[in-house]
């Protein structure tokens, strides 16, 4: 890959020192969203909703539809202010330490009123279906993610282009480069949207639904490409329909449903998570977990009640 | 659509440039200059064009002694009613053709990609409904002196209108959403649309039908050097404004969550380009009355130049708007000389095939 230093940074690994790094209800780790509320029209979607996702794993958002899983995602990118609550990052070691540690002590970063650019910088977010009419290039909407890191005024320099190209090289779609994003396939935009997200050389990346409408080969390239960031130290936050591909991807799960109080029906590490006593009561099914015979990971099937 | 298998997508080939959209720094300069030289160009063969018999060395003479530069080039004074037809006649009419033109191409940029919207103009918001009502009452009440103002006064109060119907429409739904926007715009302009059709047929008469007819459709023929300041001012503080905004614009190509992602004050971003857009459009339509297809034809076809990347976009669309506005006022007063077509018509007789083109293109690509 290339050396240029935002690249580097995301392939620097792990650089915050967390002390328990499999524990799935730390506070003091990661990114947390404490307390968050939001309405829409009078109408409570999230309310006082705990989320946690640890450094360096994949944690799912899991949980029925209408259960404010897009919502939580866009209250922590930032795209919506919540009307109460918190959301904050631990492990600043960003090489600009522009934002001084919270009132809190440890160094943990509040996303909420850190300035949009640098937000921009330290969290990613790949939305469902975002689409486009206007005739751009893949490499132009890879550049998009260079936004936050240059002056409005400028245009894409050298160094944004190698790491859009490093980025789009990365999700294996460096030869779509030329094509028009409108001509490609689901598969294909979803790439290039993660590769725009990689560009933007976050600490947190936020994927919604990131394997919906995609074939199960493009799934399991998605996942397997989330994993390797969380490898290198992203936090990763998705939003997934899919219980058995959680099971099979996330290290770590949180399920939402609607009516629960604090609607966080249960979290922690997928194996504790993901069992018949939790998904049962929210889904309303009957799931039998079995173990995969290669991987040993769970494999959740269902049928109706 | 179908997706693509992903195995083999680690082997990359080799990457083709020169595709469409992608334009590199050298090609773009390329374009600007190529543009530029093309307006220039037009200004001084326009001018000529037209029943005087004057050659484009004439125009140039009498710019070049207007100008201050008759002695330093050693060249001696032009023909009086050389002078006159060029400095008095069609340039101002020319000058105020280019700013115009340029003015509604770059706001058309601007609001079809704020408004996500590829059928969004200047006038989207109901900015020249409001606009010619304003001119048609003072039409009628035989005003014409004060008609800019008020021209500018009703396309004003239309924005203003349209703005609080949609944030009080939007109320409670997340704000206020382009969609909605775009739908309370509609009513404004019909509303406008019937209280013009209102004025004309009860009190307009005799020659004031084909006054109010002729702004309606748009017009640079009465225009003056103060036209040239206002529409040429507004284009060089308004226009070039709007045009510095080429990474803010490329920021919402995904849309309003993905530029907020980015970092971009999206509410912030819209609400103050928005407000350019009309105050440019107020200006212009107070003056040339309303033009249409400009500032929705530009846009596409300048995209197809050199793709949708608005640093490129905005000024290259700006440049080739006025080169177009100039030669489509210049068929205006030829072809059927001496009678003489609102500009509005020649611009909507080419903009409507152009635009089939270029629909027809778009469908036969993707």
């Amino acid at each position: 890959m290339t050396q240029v230093s935002d690249q580097a940074r995301l392939e620097a690994g792990p650089r915050s020192t967390v002390a328990e790094p499999s524990a799935g209800r730390t506070s003091g780790a990661g990114l947390a969203a404490e307390r968050v509320r939001w309405s829409v029209a009078g109408r409570l979607i999230l309310d006082d909703v705990d989320v946690t996702a640890p450094p360096g794993a994949v944690t799912g958002l899991l949980g029925p539809n209408g259960t404010g899983k897009s919502t939580l995602l866009r209250l922590v990118a930032g795209v919506q202010r919540p009307d109460g609550g918190r959301v904050s990052l631990a492990g600043t070691a960003s090489p600009d330490p522009v934002g001084a540690p919270g009132p809190s002590g440890a160094a943990r970063e509040d996303l909420l009123a850190m300035p949009r650019r640098r937000r921009a910088r330290t969290v990613a977010f790949v939305e469902q279906d975002a689409a486009t009419e206007l005739p751009v290039t893949v490499l132009d909407a890879v550049l998009l993610g260079r936004t936050p890191h240059r002056s409005l005024l400028a245009g894409p320099s050298e160094d944004d282009h190698t790491i859009a190209r490093a980025a789009l090289e990365r999700v294996g779609a460096l030869g779509l480069a030329d094509r028009e994003v409108t001509t490609l396939s689901g598969g294909e935009r979803q790439r290039v949207h993660m590769a725009r997200a990689l560009a933007q050389a976050p600490r947190v990346l936020l994927l919604d639904e990131p394997t919906n409408h995609l074939d199960v080969a493009a799934q399991l390239a998605t996942m397997r490409l989330v994993r390797e960031l969380a490898r290198e130290g992203v936090t990763v936050l998705a939003a997934l329909h899919d219980l058995s591909l959680a099971a099979a991807t996330c290290d770590h799960a949180v399920v939402l449903a609607p009516g629960a109080s604090g609607h966080v029906v249960a979290a922690g590490p997928v194996e504790q998570v993901l069992v018949p006593e939790v998904i049962d009561p929210v889904y309303g099914v009957r799931t039998t977990v079995l173990r995969h015979p290669r991987t040993g990971r769970p494999v959740l099937t269902f049928e109706e009640r | 659509m179908t997706d693509a298998p992903t195995a083999s997508a680690r082997t990359t080939r080799p990457s083709t440039s020169g595709a469409a959209g992608t334009l590199s720094r050298g090609r773009l300069l390329v374009w600007l200059g190529g543009t530029t030289a093309a307006l220039l160009a037009s200004v001084v063969v326009t001018v000529a064009i037209g029943p005087a018999g004057l050659t484009p060395s004439d125009v140039a003479h009498v710019v070049a002694t207007r100008l201050g530069l008759g002695d330093l080039l050693g060249i001696g004074a032009p023909d009086t009613l050389a002078d006159g037809i060029v400095w008095q006649l069609r340039m101002p009419r020319v000058l105020t053709a280019a700013a115009v033109g340029a003015g509604l191409a770059v706001c058309g940029v601007v609001m079809q990609s704020l408004t996500r919207n590829p059928l969004a103009d200047p006038y989207l918001l109901g900015l020249s409904s409001g606009a010619s009502f304003g001119a048609a009452c003072v039409l009628v009440l035989g005003w014409t002196a004060v008609l800019p103002v008020a021209a500018f006064v009703g396309s004003t109060a239309a924005l203003v209108t349209t703005l609080a119907l949609a944030s009080a429409s939007g109320r409670g739904a997340g704000g206020l959403s382009p969609a909605r926007t775009v739908l309370a715009g509609l009513a404004v302009s019909q509303l406008a649309a019937a209280a013009t059709s209102f004025v004309i047929f009860w009190s307009a008469k005799g020659d004031q039908y084909r006054e109010i007819l002729s702004w309606l459709l748009g017009s640079v023929a009465g225009a003056t050097w103060t036209s040239v300041a206002v529409t040429a001012g507004a284009v060089l503080v308004l226009g070039t404004l709007l045009a510095s905004t080429g990474s803010v614009l490329d920021a919402f190509t995904f849309g309003d969550t993905s530029a907020a992602a980015l970092g971009v004050p999206v509410a912030r971003v819209r609400w103050g380009l928005l407000l350019v857009v009309a105050l440019l459009t107020g200006a212009l339509v107070s003056q040339s009355g309303a033009i249409g297809f400009v500032g929705l034809i530009l846009p596409h076809a300048v995209r197809l130049l050199v793709g949708a990347r608005h640093r490129a976009l905005l000024p290259l669309s700006m440049l080739c708007g006025a080169t177009f506005l100039m030669w489509a006022d210049t068929l205006a007063r030829t072809v059927f000389a001496p009678r003489e077509l609102p500009v509005g018509i020649v611009t909507a007789a080419i903009g409507a095939p152009v635009f089939a083109l270029l629909l027809w293109k778009g469908r036969a690509r993707s």
